[in-house]
């Protein structure tokens, strides 16, 4: 995922350039402000640690093994603006003397990974560790997913950047000047990789540090749990603990569901079933559906049911493909990506409703106790 | 143990006497920065031709080898970005000017031309940065970072996290081996797995104690957290005229390039 020099163009570096100074700003001023004299030591020491853990070889099931980027457990046990610095100045160092990702990409580098990465891996922790006690399985868990998202939402990031170059830069002849291959191959090479290999890796690396953590040094798992008991033996809330379990189907098929997605662009027609008006009047496609009925015919005029209700209802995503993407590959994965996304935040969502009846209920039952004493 | 390689061969070419070695670190970086800009900019073949013409040019000399430029630089790239640029000429669309014999997959000449762009570009990229590395020294390739205008305690954080990279990259490779020492028998892959988080795990409490022993050590010298650099090298008459040249070759090559 690190850009090298000559993938970008000028003017798109020059953007990103742009896009991250104002994060790095800001991460500076927030982090002076929090540890001041600590800064120094603290983010050099870290940006060493992540630009060793990037060496780290991590065995992935089927054999191969993978890289993790560490952004995951940085912003877990740093908070995210000085894991943001940390892992810029790590990158830096990647860039400009092992010569892995480039200079003037380094401002896509960082915003990517970095920004990005750190960002969505802090606020995905958070929403899903909720006040769950430090030691909960549950935090192993949101660990594991908040460093797959992020590294995903990075790869996604690079992804659209160098799909976006063939659009925009061209030759007098029409040949693209830098990354040649458009949004609709980038997005699916890179993410395929990235959501199976170096997704893996990091969840295994975000989930199993934070793991080793509980057990032999909780206090460095507390800057992203304010304020919460250190472990069970502290008087820990117990009902946290079984957040994973209750959720472990609906993950599961979440996973699937990600895993599995690419191949609903390789399947050819339309799902069985999921017929619109139109399809009734055109004779291919009528064709079509008789065939996957076993060559029972359709009704020569659309149902008058699917017909009044074809109105009610227009999606956000058309179709699968916003009408801003050209590319019909692009537009399945987008909408696969989006409506993963709202299966996930829905869950949140869920499982926070559930957490505060479970607490209020606790509540409720320790009042009465008060009292008798 | 690559990395330390790396390092120590950097360190003595950055002693050796050559013209980039004379140069004052800011000049270098301007100057190389310089290249490498048009470089990512150009529209025209013979200009990134051109650019990496000037590259070899000032290896030889600088007295950097082409056996390790040809090892660490033009192969690795060709390796990693001529495979990313073999489908290019295949999926581009365009005037087909070939056809391949059993798969009749056509070729096009934009194709080409793109996979073409690319592979030149990066490489010479990737050669310009590496001689700034190599001839540089890594301290003052960071003091010269404050002529960009980065801020003081940035280039002190860079310079700490190169200094303690190699104590933890050391650190980790300690870990490792005493842990395959004491080993007999192969780890499935679950438990190589375990091991490697948990690794990470031991590594990042080391590094948080290293860090405050490091902040320690800095209080107990005096630091009060304002970052102070030197700046004691001046710019000769020598640097002025290079900078010019970089200068001269990098506008000739926006001019030609556009």
């Amino acid at each position: 995922m690190h850009i090298p020099d000559g993938y970008l163009s000028p003017s798109t570096c020059a953007a990103l350039y742009g896009g991250a100074a104002p994060f790095w700003y800001v991460a500076l001023r927030k982090t002076r402000k929090l540890l001041f004299t600590r800064l120094v030591p603290l983010i050099s020491v870290f940006a060493a640690f992540s630009f060793v853990i990037m060496m780290f070889n991590i065995p992935i099931p089927g054999g191969t093994t993978a890289h993790p980027l560490g952004v995951g457990i940085a912003s877990i046990v740093l908070g995210p603006w000085v894991s943001m610095i940390a892992l810029s100045a790590a990158l830096f160092i990647q860039a400009v003397f092992f010569g892995d990702g480039g200079i003037t990409t380094l401002g896509a580098n960082c915003f990517n990974m970095a920004i990005v990465g750190s960002l969505v891996a802090y606020l995905a922790y958070r929403a899903m560790a909720g006040r769950s006690a430090i030691t909960s399985s549950r935090r192993v868990v949101a660990a594991s997913l908040s460093g797959y998202f992020a590294i995903n939402a990075a790869a996604l990031c690079a992804a659209v950047e160098l799909g976006l170059q063939p659009h925009f830069f061209k030759s007098a002849s029409g040949a693209p000047l830098y990354a040649p291959y458009s949004l609709g191959i980038s997005i699916p090479a890179i993410m395929i990789g990235h959501m199976t290999f170096a997704g893996l890796a990091e969840l295994v690396v975000s989930g199993g540090v934070v793991a080793y953590l509980q057990k032999a040094n909780p206090s460095l798992l507390s800057f992203t749990g304010p304020g919460l008991p250190l472990g069970p033996a502290e008087g820990a809330v117990a009902a946290s603990g079984s957040g994973w379990k209750a959720a472990r189907p609906l993950w599961t098929a979440v996973a699937l569901l990600l895993i599995l997605t690419p191949l609903g662009l390789l399947a050819a027609g339309k799902a069985w079933g999921e017929w619109s008006v139109h399809d009734f009047s055109g004779a291919a496609a009528r064709q079509e559906i008789a065939r996957a009925s076993r060559n029972v015919g359709p009704p020569s005029q659309a149902p008058s049911g699917l017909r009044r209700f074809s109105t009610v209802w227009t999606a956000p995503f058309p179709d699968y493909s916003p009408s801003f993407v050209r590319k019909p590959a692009f537009g399945y994965f987008l909408s696969a990506m989006f409506g993963t996304g709202i299966i996930i935040l829905l869950s949140i969502f869920v499982s926070w409703l559930a957490a505060k009846a479970r607490a209020e209920q606790a509540e409720q039952t320790r009042e009465p106790r008060k009292r008798e004493r | 143990m690559d990395a330390l390689e790396h390092v120590f061969y950097a360190e003595e070419v950055a002693r050796a006497d050559g013209l980039l070695q004379r140069l004052d670190a800011r000049v270098k970086l301007l100057g190389l920065l310089a290249l490498i800009l048009p470089a990512a900019a150009a529209r025209r073949f013979v200009v990134l031709e051109g650019l990496f013409a000037v590259a070899v040019v000032l290896a030889a000399l600088s007295r950097v080898s082409f056996g390790l430029l040809l090892k660490r630089v033009w192969i690795a790239v060709l390796l990693f970005t001529g495979v990313i640029a073999l489908p290019a000429p295949f999926v581009t669309p365009g005037r087909a000017v070939y056809q391949l014999p059993w798969l009749g997959w056509p070729i096009t000449a934009q194709g080409l031309e793109s996979a073409g762009y690319l592979v030149l570009r990066v490489e010479t990229a990737a050669t310009l940065c590496v001689l700034l590395v190599l001839t540089t020294r890594w301290n003052h390739v960071l003091k010269a970072l404050r002529v960009l205008r980065v801020p003081a305690v940035l280039v002190t954080i860079l310079g700490m996290t190169y200094r303690y990279v190699f104590l933890v990259l050391q650190t980790a490779h300690d870990m490792f081996e005493s842990r395959r020492s004491r080993m007999v028998g192969e780890l499935t892959g679950g438990e190589r797995r375990r091991v490697a988080a948990s690794s990470a795990g031991v590594l990042m409490s080391k590094t948080v104690d290293l860090s405050s022993e490091v902040y320690l050590a800095m209080q107990s010298r005096g630091f009060r957290g304002d970052v102070y650099i030197l700046d004691e090298s001046r710019i000769q008459r020598f640097d002025w005229i290079m900078l010019a040249g970089f200068t001269l070759i990098s506008a000739a090559a926006f001019w030609w390039g556009r």
